[in-house]
């Protein structure tokens, strides 16, 4: 069988990387930078590339918060939940999110446009509360602020 | 001994120029206000008109509620502030300033020749460790270097013997920013005496406080003082090899750590023969991946040989067996960056700030309810009151202190009646809350403090590691009801089976995650027992804040019938017609909050 060219850029991610077990974490963060996710494939080549079984790293990608094992929207969005967001409201923000697109913290939207996850102060406390779309801030929200945004992104993604 | 240039007042002229400089604040929370932008703005206009002034990059100077912010450097050296920057506004703003000199007032927020002096704010910190964030370029080693930078490494490898180094930091009575407050001096000292070999230093970036961004700042800022620091440290206790282990939530920190990185190699400051002398030392970076509990020690070090973080424990501490069962040295961002100013500038210099028995400085980031947050940098010994109100600027929007929360999910909450304590290890640990690491929020009377410590231990049982049992359980125990109370349904006898949980969690946790975690609900219980008597006994919640004992209704009298409030209900739970009063359906309202902030008569009450 003839590798596809995702697998060769694949392949090329993960042994572009030290050939070594304490460079697992690296490894996943790399192949996750590039992809989105850790799919069943890369773990697999992983554990090939580094001589592991595939449940330890498994038992590695699941400990930590960063990791995800399913694909994420188009649109990620990530809801500050640390402190300074959390006594200005971001419960009801990630409430009003979530709501709005059906979806819970970890998930994503059956049509593949949306992903929401939380995360633990994005050092932008000043602004609070915030979330990030693709990496994008936005602060000082409210409510009806993030139900406007998320309807807007909603129509952009139906693309009307 | 070098002098200490930077230090000191906030803002200071600089004595050496080259010219007048645009320098716009670049870390993360200015990029997040839209600074990038700004930047942009001012390079094409600078450009475009071929402007006799270079535009620049710098870090956080902490004035965070101000961000954007642009500082203009003069060609005399002073230097203004300007806050809340937009594209729009820059490009007139530089138009002027080269044509006349001339600035409109209502941009500056601070200068060398304004109000510098006698603004709080500026007075009442000091900066050491933040004395070239927002100053210098952090991308660049040889403006850190114009700062005094990198001399106390050469002092230390030509003038001094590793013992003496040593002795000088535990002089300097230097004790770990972390959190825990280990004196440096004497950990390094254990470091040093430990067999095996090779031996290593590590740098705890994990910043895990959530709701705490002094580290990144530090790391956005002034890369080079945290290198700088640690390789001090690799040369006295004799290490080869450093890790900085950094979270990966922070992108941008990670990239100028590498760019100093290099630079310091490519200078001979860092790699084979420093300074050409025998040492040789070497940094990596291991990013985290999100997980609280890799903040702490021995956790981290698993997660550097990448493995679950999973805490062990101690002893043996690090210092005798830890990375890969080697002596290894792991201190804080701000401990290592505190270490450059003080072989710097000498131990009696650093310990003539601070108290007894806590010297030096802290850095704290202000957040929550307070109107001027930001990234701050005091003296020990400061009161919480002269931080909050003076520094601060009290309470946003004239409403009326609770209480400030200190040392994250490890800490308490700390209220109205100890503002006097001073900050220092011993009189914040009386209150029932921890020094911690360095955030600080402010909570006002619209926190409900049932739901803060909720709050947090929903985080530490969702960041627990699931080792050991009483941690694992037990705060999973005492989040259900935490969780009780605040729908409403909390029992008569909740109060004293949170305490009794609470004993079992704190002294049977392997590690500091649990033994700390019930600190939020321990010191919320010993000041604020009456929300949690209001919230069980009268199914009232004081605050307003718990979505099971509210109710949201529209004030006939305030309503004007404009029907925004119905056109957004979520649930259709609003009915009225135009220009009537309107109503909510209680059946159908699920306290979103939407009607409440989008009506624009305060007419929507939550009771
Ligand atoms: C649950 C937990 C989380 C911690 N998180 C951090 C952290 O984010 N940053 C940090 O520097 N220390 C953290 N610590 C403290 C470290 O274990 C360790 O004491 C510290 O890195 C030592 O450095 P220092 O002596 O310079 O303070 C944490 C400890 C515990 C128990
Ligand atoms: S708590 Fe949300 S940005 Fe810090």
């Amino acid at each position: 069988m003839t590798q596809s060219t995702e697998e060769f850029m694949l392949d090329d991610i993960i042994r572009g990387c030290p050939h070594s077990r304490d460079y697992l974490i690296s490894i996943l963060q790399a192949v996750q930078d590039r992809y989105g996710y850790l799919s069943r494939e890369s773990i697999y080549r992983i554990s090939d590339y580094l001589d592991l079984p595939e449940s330890k790293i498994y038992g590695v990608a699941t400990f930590y918060n960063q990791f995800r094992l399913k694909p994420p929207g188009k649109f990620q969005i990530h809801v500050c939940r640390g402190t300074a967001c959390h006594v200005k409201g971001s419960a009801g923000i990630l409430d009003t999110i979530g709501r709005e697109l059906g979806i819970e913290v970890g998930g994503t939207s059956k049509d593949g446009l949306f992903s929401l996850d939380t995360v633990a102060c994005l050092g932008a406390c000043s602004i609070a509360p915030v979330i990030t779309i693709n990496g994008k801030f936005y602060g000082r929200l409210d409510n009806k602020k993030v139900q406007s945004l998320v309807k807007k992104l909603k129509r952009q993604g139906d693309g009307t | 001994m070098a002098s200490f240039s930077q230090g000191g007042g906030v803002l200071k002229k600089r004595s050496k120029t080259e010219g007048t400089r645009l320098k716009v604040g670049l870390g993360a929370c200015g990029i997040a206000a839209g600074a990038m932008n700004v930047f942009e703005e001012a390079r094409k206009t600078v450009e475009e008109n071929d402007l006799p002034i270079r535009v620049e990059r710098t870090g956080c100077i902490g004035m965070c509620h101000h961000e954007p912010l642009v500082e203009i450097e003069e060609k005399d050296g002073g230097r203004i502030l300007l806050g809340e920057m937009t594209p729009e506004k820059i490009a007139p703003i530089i138009a002027q300033y080269m044509e006349n000199g001339h600035i409109d007032p209502d941009n500056i927020v601070a200068g060398t020749d304004y109000i510098t002096e006698n603004d709080p704010f500026f007075s009442k910190q000091y900066r050491i460790v933040l004395s070239n964030c927002g100053t210098i370029n952090p991308e660049s080693i040889d403006e850190y270097r114009e700062t005094g930078g990198y001399e106390g490494l050469a002092r230390a490898i030509r003038e001094i013997d590793p013992d003496e180094i040593i002795r000088e930091v535990l002089d300097s009575g230097l004790r770990g920013r972390g959190g825990a407050g280990f004196p440096t001096g004497l950990k390094w000292k254990f470091t040093k005496q430990a067999a095996g070999s090779p031996k290593y230093v590590v740098c705890n970036a994990d910043e895990g406080d959530p709701g705490a961004f002094m580290d990144r700042s530090t790391l956005e800022g002034d890369p080079h003082s945290v290198i700088e620091g640690m390789t001090i440290a690799a040369y006295a206790i004799g290490a080869s090899d450093g890790y900085i282990y950094v979270r990966a939530e922070y992108p941008l920190a990670v990239s100028r750590l590498k760019t100093a990185i290099r630079q310091a190699n490519e200078a001979g400051l860092l790699g084979e023969h420093i300074l050409e002398s025998d040492f040789s030392f070497d940094i990596r970076i291991k990013e985290g991946a999100g997980a609280f509990v890799c903040g702490e020690e021995t956790a981290l070090l698993a997660s550097i040989e990448g493995e679950r973080g999973l805490p062990r424990l101690r002893p043996p501490f690090p210092a005798t067996k830890g990375l890969w069962g080697k002596p290894t040295n792991i201190n804080n961002v701000e401990t290592y960056a505190s270490v450059s100013r003080i072989i710097q500038n000498g131990a009696s210099w650093y310990s003539g700030f601070g108290t007894e028995k806590s010297k030096g400085t802290k850095v704290f980031a202000l957040a929550g309810k307070i109107r001027k947050g930001g990234l701050i940098e005091v003296p020990m010994g400061i009161t919480l009151k002269e931080i909050i109100y003076d520094i601060g600027g009290g309470i946003k929007e004239g409403k009326r202190f609770k209480a400030v929360q200190m040392g994250g999910p490890s800490g308490g909450c700390i209220p109205e009646s100890l503002l006097d304590t001073t900050i220092d290890y011993d009189s914040v640990t009386k209150t029932g809350a921890i020094m911690g690491s360095g955030g600080m929020v402010v909570m006002d009377e619209e926190t409900c403090m049932v739901e803060v410590a909720r709050f947090f231990l929903e985080f530490t049982q969702n960041e627990s590691c699931g080792k050991c049992t009483f941690c694992r359980i037990g705060t999973k125990r005492m989040l259900e009801i935490l969780e009780r109370i605040t729908n409403g349904l909390g029992r008569e006898d909740d109060i004293e089976r949170l305490e009794t949980l609470a004993q079992s969690v704190k002294s049977g946790s392997l590690c500091g995650l649990g033994q700390t975690a019930p600190n939020p609900v321990l010191t919320t219980l010993r000041y604020f027992r009456d929300e949690y008597e209001a919230h069980i006994k009268e199914k009232r919640c004081p605050a307003k804040q718990c979505r099971g004992l509210i109710s949201y209704r529209i004030l006939p009298e305030e309503c004007v019938g404009c029907g925004v409030c119905l056109k957004n209900c979520p649930v259709d739970a609003i009915r009225g017609e135009k220009k009537q009063v309107h109503e909510i359906d209680p059946k159908k309202c699920i306290k979103c909050g939407i009607c409440l902030d989008s009506c624009r008569f305060g007419a929507v009450e939550v009771r």
